[in-house]
């Protein structure tokens, strides 16, 4: 649509569980082409703000808008169904346990909803299954069922399940969490490969090598709050807050 | 008096047909109660209560009252408001609504147990829930479910020597036929068992096959 700056914007975003408050007002713009880390310790709140973009998990308060449209509007039941899985094709989301559909093929996982929701014909969801699985390196496996594949290869799958509903935003779960350690790399290349091509992207994440190398902002979040942000360079090397430093400290042990 | 097989050959003919009448029910039953069940376990879990909490009271009914009995309300009682049913078609609704009853329970668990990331995979790539629903979830759970559901259709095909009552020629009837004709029970009786043993081991057969073909998918 328009060239707005705020691609992506959080405005006071504000989530409770009952009397436990997870996100305490918390604001966020992200620029088109941007690919912003967040991370944060366990429990912090950084995985429900991200699930609070597409509405997986509702915000309490507050408004997120993606591309000049509010994602969390009110409206009646009905409307608003139709409205936020119309806003969803255009935000695609990995998770941490891939959450490929076990009955179907890598083919099928990537094809399903382009053909239900765009129509798409026979052989056009055969070349968008090619084109994408192709893309992250998995146009041999196209047939394979999720059983058949290792982790890194499923999570490589869902990227690409993702990418054909041809998102203008991309959010990762952690999406290398749950993988065994040799297979991080060659999902984090695909990661790369999406950064090249300017995807935008919000990136939930305890790698920080990997936030380091490709992303042009971090936020730490913390109990609910951003304690800072800022480019990678900044918050890693020389993080103004004292709860960044020790986050920083502890996991850096961690990794050893 | 001692027994006589050599009297099976001249009857043989009305077995093999109620075998293939007993075939044709179970077939047709087993159908109506997977996809019946299936259906009332997306209505028992999803519908607005209007709908549920009557269905619930049908359930009941189904699953807390005798076979014999709804059959012979479905033959004998529909017809009193203006429903005659041909025994062949009244029979099929009987067996496949009880059957449909008890696979809509394991569907209902299995629905519940597959894991929640499916449902909300398939909402971020913009389905809805009922979409996510018929597309994602449920083909899985009735994949869980396919070796209970098989023990279900075995259990439908020994029940269906019950819609012998309302008269259908199936095998339980027709040994009982050929028995009227030669006061030969026990080899009559003998030679249907093995054929229900036949059919059942054919069953099974085709259960294996299909679990296999689903293994991969699961």
């Amino acid at each position: 649509m328009t060239d707005h700056k705020e691609f992506v914007q959080i405005r006071h975003a504000q989530k409770s569980f009952g009397a436990l408050e997870v996100l305490k007002d918390i604001s966020l713009t992200v620029e088109r082409g941007q690919i912003v880390a967040i991370i944060g310790p366990s429990g912090s709140g950084k995985s429900t703000l991200l699930r609070a973009i597409n509405d997986l998990d509702p915000l309490t308060g507050g408004e997120v808008w993606l591309d000049g449209v509010q994602v969390n509007r009110s409206l009646p039941f009905r409307q608003y169904e139709k409205h936020i899985n119309q806003m969803r094709q255009d935000i695609g989301m990995v998770f941490q346990h891939f959450n490929l559909f076990p009955h179907m093929t890598a083919r099928e996982n990537v094809t399903m909803a382009p053909k239900m929701l765009k129509g798409l014909s026979k052989d056009e969801a055969d070349a968008l299954a090619r084109e994408q699985l192709d893309k992250v390196g998995m146009l041999e496996r196209i047939d394979y069922y999720p059983s058949q594949l290792s982790g890194g290869q499923k999570q490589r799958v869902a990227i690409a399940r993702a990418l054909a509903m041809k998102p203008k935003l991309m959010l990762f779960d952690e999406a290398t969490s749950a993988l065994d350690p040799e297979l991080v790399d060659e999902v984090n290349q695909v990661m790369k490969k999406l950064a090249e091509e300017h995807m935008t992207m919000i990136i939930v994440t305890h790698e920080m090598d990997f936030a380091a190398s490709v992303c042009d902002r971090v936020l730490f979040m913390d109990q609910g709050v951003v304690v800072e942000e800022g480019p990678p360079e900044v918050v890693f090397k020389s993080p103004e807050k004292e709860r960044t430093r020790a986050f920083l400290r502890k996991h850096l042990e961690g990794a050893r | 008096m001692g027994l006589d097989f050599t009297v099976i050959p001249k009857h043989i003919d009305i077995i093999l047909l109620g075998c293939l009448w007993t075939i044709a029910i179970t077939a047709a039953a087993a159908l109506l109660s997977f996809f019946g069940g299936i259906f009332f376990a997306v209505i028992a879990l999803y519908a607005p209560a209007v709908i549920r909490l009557p269905f619930r009271l049908f359930e009941w009914v189904f699953m807390g009252t005798p076979l014999l009995l709804q059959l012979f309300l479905i033959y004998f009682g529909l017809v009193q408001i203006g429903v005659d049913l041909p025994a062949f078609v009244a029979g099929v609704i009987g067996l496949g609504l009880h059957f449909a009853v008890y696979n809509s329970e394991l569907i209902q668990t299995a629905i519940l147990s597959v894991d929640k990331g499916q449902m909300e995979a398939a909402r971020t790539v913009g389905l809805s829930r009922g979409q996510a629903l018929r597309k994602v979830v449920v083909p899985q759970a009735v994949r869980a479910v396919i070796p209970p559901i098989g023990n279900n259709m075995i259990a439908l095909l020994k029940d269906s020597a019950l819609v012998s009552v309302i008269g259908v020629s199936e095998l339980t009837l027709s040994a009982q036929r050929a028995i009227g004709a030669t006061y030969r029970p026990f080899e009559f009786y003998i030679l249907a068992a093995a054929f229900y043993y036949a059919i059942n081991l054919g069953m099974e057969w085709v259960q294996r096959k299909i679990e296999r073909r689903i293994a991969l998918s699961r």
